[in-house]
């Protein structure tokens, strides 16, 4: 069985569907990037497999528990999915080290101690090692998105979900928060990223998926699919990407 | 008439014995006001149908009323209804509660709902339940937001107690009219009234600005 299972998926909210009977299968150390125009369901795919959608039709499995076992159940799977988030939702109030922490120690029960080392550790691993005192306010966007990565790994998921994570960072930055993914992805990481970088599909990535209207309209190894592109929308898509 | 000040000194302890009975109503009725205020404004932001809806109709029905007719409904009508008889004191206090609790819990809703739906989401994609995400993240950054407009409201509350002249409890409004009754010093009883009021309000004010200060500000 693969790690993540969709099983005629389908997202709607009222009358707008979001997601249309998807099918797709993930298995562990796949680096998926996810594609499409705005809208077209990419965000809404990757947040029903740690729940934070609900999805209203289908199944979908994660790690062997699916999303409608209830919230108890639920928590588990947030605990094997990480996710990072357009925006970093850093915690403001909290260190860079705390925010890190704060995983382990509210879901996890690590002792306080055991956790900031874990954390410091987590923060030396993406770059930070001399940030760690510092609130999110204190950082630059390609900081705090590593600081959200840190916090993404601490809890110790088998997955990384990330959504758009440089999206809202300038040029300059997105290259940090780049490396420190294609680090994540070569220490043997599933991952599943919705973007618009194609050279990180292209480097990075195993799989590419293409979404239009709610469906998976192109499954794909990264290279093959955006220097063939085996429909026009897709091609169309990847020129104005580039 | 002739404005003699010096009259105010004699009636000292029978005023500072009824602000002392304004702070006990103020005090015991936030602390109640403030329970009531954070459950249910936590039910309107977070609760399910049920819950949002029993949370709604309590605040509109205080809302909507005066807090005059609360308190005449405690005293007066409740003893009728339900057979319950309680003395003034304790329907003093349970209006305060009551009251408070209705404009605290909108209070407490709006700063919840004004922190960023993201960090919601990102505490809940860390595994954490909902209880523990409004406990440690979203819990002390909406407090922040939260102590001006609460002070608002203990110092609206502060002055409401004087309503409860209508029922007979001995706070400072019915102190100074007692007084007034005796003497007819109308002028220097209601200036000492109206000052210890303010210095009643503004000590809640510094202690609010104090907290507030102490507290980064996000």
């Amino acid at each position: 069985m693969s790690f993540i299972e969709f099983k005629k998926t389908s997202k709607s909210f009222g009358p707008l569907t979001i997601l249309k009977d998807v099918d797709l299968a993930i298995d562990v150390r796949e680096v998926v990037v996810l594609i499409g125009p705005s809208g077209s369901g990419k965000s809404t795919l990757l947040r029903c497999i740690n729940g934070l959608e609900t999805i209203t039709g289908g199944d979908l499995i994660v790690d062997g528990i699916s999303v409608k076992e209830g919230h108890a159940r639920l928590r588990e799977i947030r605990q094997e999915a990480g996710m990072v988030f357009q925006q970093f939702n850093l915690f403001p109030q909290m260190t860079a080290a705390q925010n890190v922490a704060i995983g382990p120690r509210r879901v996890r029960g690590t002792g306080k101690a055991q956790a900031r080392e874990e954390a410091l550790a987590l923060l030396a691993k993406v770059g930070l090692a001399d940030k760690t005192e510092h609130y999110p306010s204190e950082l630059s966007g390609g900081q705090q998105q590593r600081v959200a990565i840190a916090r993404a790994l601490a809890v110790k998921p088998k997955v990384i979900l990330f959504d758009e994570p440089t999206s809202a960072l300038d040029p300059e930055l997105r290259q940090e928060v780049l490396n420190v993914m294609r680090q994540l992805a070569e220490d043997g990481m599933t991952m599943v990223v919705v973007t618009h970088e194609m050279s990180f599909a292209k480097q990075v990535g195993t799989r590419l998926l293409f979404m239009e209207h709610g469906k998976i309209t192109v499954d794909g190894n990264p290279r093959d699919v955006i220097e063939n592109p085996p429909n026009d929308r897709l091609k169309d898509f990847l020129q104005h990407v580039h | 008439m002739q404005v003699d000040w010096s009259v105010i000194f004699d009636y000292i302890p029978q005023l500072i014995a009824g602000a002392k009975v304004t702070i006990y109503i103020t005090l015991a009725g936030l602390i109640g006001g403030v329970i009531i205020g954070t459950l249910g404004g936590l039910m309107r932001a977070y609760g399910g149908r049920i819950l949002n809806s029993i949370a709604f109709v309590y605040i509109e029905l205080i809302r909507g009323t005066p807090i005059v007719v609360q308190v005449m409904f405690l005293y007066f009508a409740l003893p009728v209804l339900a057979n319950i008889r309680i003395d003034p004191m304790s329907a003093a206090v349970l209006a305060i509660v009551v009251n408070s609790g209705a404009y605290i819990a909108e209070i407490v809703r709006g700063a919840f709902l004004s922190i960023s739906k993201g960090l919601n989401e990102a505490g809940l994609a860390i595994g954490m339940p909902q209880w523990k995400v409004l406990l440690y993240i979203i819990g002390p950054l909406a407090f922040r937001r939260l102590i001006p407009p609460l002070g608002n409201q203990f110092i609206v509350s502060l002055k409401d107690t004087s309503l409860f002249i209508v029922i007979g409890v001995g706070e400072l409004t019915r102190t100074g009219q007692e007084i007034m009754a005796a003497n007819f010093r109308a002028v220097e009883i209601w200036t000492a009234v109206a000052v210890i009021y303010l210095v009643l309000t503004g000590t809640m004010t510094v202690a609010l600005r104090t907290i507030e200060k102490r507290m980064r500000i996000l």
